[in-house]
């Protein structure tokens, strides 16, 4: 059953030349040098939702990961976790999805795996990717780079991602114009390492949106990161739709964006780099990094106020109050 | 008045001017929000660092999640983990810990809670689903009272016979009229909540000025309005006058808004209820009358929501009172934090010690 | 401690019952859109701004009033959008 599967419906999709032998490893051919390797798993309810699907994420959050780092993924591996009774249509859209948007990154999926669980014990589908990228020797991002006076950029409108997603989500479904921002972003960070510009850490804002990555920030580098709510890209649609769920848009997802600390005379130089980007469009140098004491993550609001952004903790909800 | 004229600076500016002259040379000047949600618009901006030094913004028990007891929500548990149930709710409810774990640790053991945005969707899903019982959450004050006796009497209307509300509603006025009974409160006027004027019209904080000398300022939730009410009751104070304004005019008529209340009258009486580590006050909360009891989840299940109890040194009921500030209470950030709430105050989104803890408060 | 934001009523769904209870609304919040029970308003009608919680409108706004929320919300430092449910005219009007 699940052999056949994987013949007729999940190996023509992502045909390539390290997956078509169907052997039991993939072999890689890479150069010397540094590789990075990652893997993150993706559970997501509904599998489809405006803009993106669990295939397109699958592939976008793993091949971003290595992105973000420097890396140029070479490589993903595929693991697939179906539940029993998950249509074979909605199945094949789903890879089509997930090969669609590999092929947009240029990573080949290398090796994958298969695995059919009893009904109500699988969530529908569960992927995991991992990747391996490798890293060019003249990259030098890290923590420890950023000093005080860096600008920090984020390549486009942030909350989009997230609240795209609780559209659809059961129980609290509105009608929406916004879509996922999903999308792989090595193009985009090689662009950006490309430019010539002293780029000195990024990260992608997945999970705890800019307010995680603000708050990680300050914590690990030990200077303060100072925002301009004002100048932080959003779309109307998501400003109004965060308020009217009660969420604010600093925390929520993002799939298709980097967060980038740069040195301040450079800032310029790897903004005009973004912007040319199809990701990176709405780039915006939203803030700088401190040596105000102590260190924290701080916005200046629109009336002119300081308050200190946290990383926000557990599920964001919909709150009525 | 210009309620909506945004986040436009030179306004701001020259309330923050008006503010800081009108408040020069006076004593500190104690003023309450009674509303969560202004407690979170001020953390938001920041407004606290822009104010003068003697006036002091102290959060009240405006947050329905806080003021929820814990028996109220081992009763939502207890339902949770009952087969043939589903518990809809409103996400603020599902992180806060009873006794025995939050509504989340119950789902995670396979209890079926879902999270709604309106009670509309819960009376559908009861309507989907004749084969369970459907228990809506229902809290929240003057607010969200309303939509919740629309959804008993559309299921009134429609025979709906699975579904029924845990009631948990509070109201605003009487909370404020404990708050001023007490000395050790020591407030110079409310800035008064303004969503719940909307539905029962700024008339309603009449008594309150008239009776215990208070002024009291309806505001909307811009940081420009709340500066305005501020520069209103600090201009009270100063003048010794104890009067309802509303700076929220766009929304808040004096009346309030009748249709609602007349659903409210329809459906609930004024009720004794328990202020989570407030203790229980007469007519403070809402029950079903009579001819709805077939809707009463407690009744119908055979349980009792009043029970409060707190954790050890958790000092909840002081903060939402405005005894004390959160910094006072020895767990708060210690013990007590956003990743591991011990108080309501820090599980909802909206609570003081949340908003002090997630906002923080560079100046002041 | 009450969440109410406002939003444009683009669509009224009235009821083919007798009970007005039943009126519902579709409401453009500037970009998403959720159906809301008219009941607590049943003067609302297409392109009022009204207040809306948990799934009702509380109240609508002051005309007046409401053209100022408006002209804050273009104010706003909010990158502008290509105009969404350009089919709609309300939304044409809207975004001027």
């Amino acid at each position: 059953m699940t052999r056949r599967l994987i013949e007729d419906r999940i190996a023509p999709k992502l045909r390539n030349d390290l997956l078509n032998p169907l052997d039991d490893s993939a072999t890689l051919e890479l150069p010397a040098g540094r590789v990075c390797f990652t893997t993150d798993s993706y559970v997501v309810q509904p599998l489809v939702f405006p803009g993106g699907d669990i295939g397109k994420l699958a592939v976008c959050g793993t091949v971003n990961d290595l992105a973000v780092m420097g890396a140029r993924p070479v490589a993903l591996s595929l693991a697939l976790i179906i539940e029993e009774g998950l249509s074979l249509e909605v199945l094949e859209r789903l890879l089509e999805s997930l090969a669609e948007t590999a092929r947009e990154a240029g990573v080949p999926i290398a090796t994958g795996d298969t695995k059919v669980v009893e009904r109500g014990r699988g969530d529908g589908l569960i992927v995991n990717t991992a990747g391996i990228g490798v890293l060019g020797d003249s990259v030098q991002l890290g923590l420890s780079r950023i000093s005080p006076g860096d600008a920090i950029i984020v390549t486009g409108r942030i909350a989009e991602h997230g609240l795209a997603v609780m559209s659809v989500r059961e129980g609290l479904e509105f009608e929406t114009s916004l879509m996922s921002d999903a999308a792989p972003l090595n193009g985009l960070a090689q662009a950006i390492l490309g430019a010539g510009a002293d780029v000195k850490f990024m990260r992608d804002p997945t999970r705890g949106g800019l307010a995680g990555v603000m708050a990680d920030l300050a914590e690990a580098t030990g200077f303060s990161i100072e925002a301009r709510e004002s100048d932080i890209p959003l779309s109307r649609v998501c400003l109004h739709t965060a308020e009217m769920l009660g969420l604010y848009p600093l925390t929520v997802a993002n799939e298709g964006k980097i967060v980038v600390v740069v040195s301040e005379s450079d800032a310029e130089k790897a903004l005009a780099a973004m912007k040319v980007h199809r990701y990176g469009q709405h780039a915006a140098i939203i803030g700088r990094v401190t040596d105000r004491a102590p260190a924290l993550a701080e916005l200046v609001t629109r009336a002119g106020g300081r308050r200190i952004v946290q990383r926000p903790y557990g599920e964001e909800l919909p709150r009525i109050c | 008045m210009k309620t909506f004229s945004g986040l436009n600076s030179e306004r701001i500016d020259a309330l923050l001017a008006s503010i800081r002259s009108v408040c020069e040379g006076l004593a500190e000047i104690r003023l309450m929000e009674v509303c969560g949600t202004h407690t979170v618009s001020i953390f938001r901006s920041g407004i606290r660092s822009l104010l003068p030094k003697n006036v002091r913004l102290i959060s009240g028990p405006g947050c329905p999640v806080c003021v929820t007891p814990s028996g109220y929500l081992d009763a939502a548990c207890n339902l949770a983990g009952r087969s043939g149930v589903t518990v809809c709710t409103y996400g603020d409810m599902v992180r806060v810990p009873g006794t025995d774990g939050s509504l989340a640790d119950h789902r995670a053991q396979g209890g079926d809670v879902r999270v709604v945005y309106s009670v509309r969707d819960a009376l559908r899903y009861a309507m989907d689903t004749p084969d369970k019982e459907v228990v809506f959450l229902a809290i929240g004050f003057e607010t969200t009272a309303p939509a919740t006796a629309s959804a008993i009497l559309e299921a009134r209307r429609s025979d709906v016979k699975n579904f029924s509300v845990l009631e948990g509603h509070k109201l605003v006025v009487p909370a404020m009229r404990t708050l001023l009974s007490d000395p050790s409160t020591a407030l110079d006027g409310f800035i008064c909540p303004g969503h719940v004027s909307v539905v029962i019209g700024s008339a309603a904080y009449k008594p309150i000025s008239r009776e215990y000398g208070k002024p009291c300022v309806v505001a909307g939730f811009e940081p420009i309005q709340i500066l305005a009410c501020v520069e209103r009751l600090a201009m009270q104070v100063r003048e010794g006058r104890a009067d309802v304004e509303n700076v929220y005019q766009v929304a808040v008529k004096e009346e309030g808004n009748v249709v609602a209340m007349q659903r409210i009258e329809e459906v609930f009486q004024p009720a004794a209820a328990t202020w989570r580590a407030m203790g229980s006050f007469p007519d403070s909360g809402l029950k079903l009358r009579q001819s709805y009891q077939e809707f009463d989840a407690a009744r119908r299940f055979g349980l009792k929501t009043d029970g409060d109890y707190e954790p050890p040194a958790c000092r909840c009921g002081d903060v939402i009172q405005g005894k004390v500030e959160p910094l006072e209470c020895a767990l708060f950030g210690k013990t007590c934090t956003t990743t591991h709430p011990i108080g309501p105050c820090m599980v909802s989104s909206e609570g003081t010690c949340a908003a002090w803890f997630k906002y923080g408060s560079v100046a002041r | 401690m009450c969440l109410a934001v406002p939003g444009r009523i683009a669509l009224i769904h009235r009821s083919d019952s007798e009970s007005d209870a039943r009126t519902t609304a579709t409401v453009d919040f500037q970009g998403s859109r959720v159906q809301i029970s008219l009941e607590l308003t049943p003067d609302a009608r297409v392109e009022d701004w009204v207040l809306v919680h948990a799934g009702f409108a509380l109240q609508v706004l002051d005309e007046g009033e409401a053209r100022e929320l408006w002209e804050y919300l273009q104010e706003a430092d909010v990158v502008r959008e290509i105009p969404v449910f350009a089919e709609n005219p309300v939304r044409e009007e809207s975004e001027r």
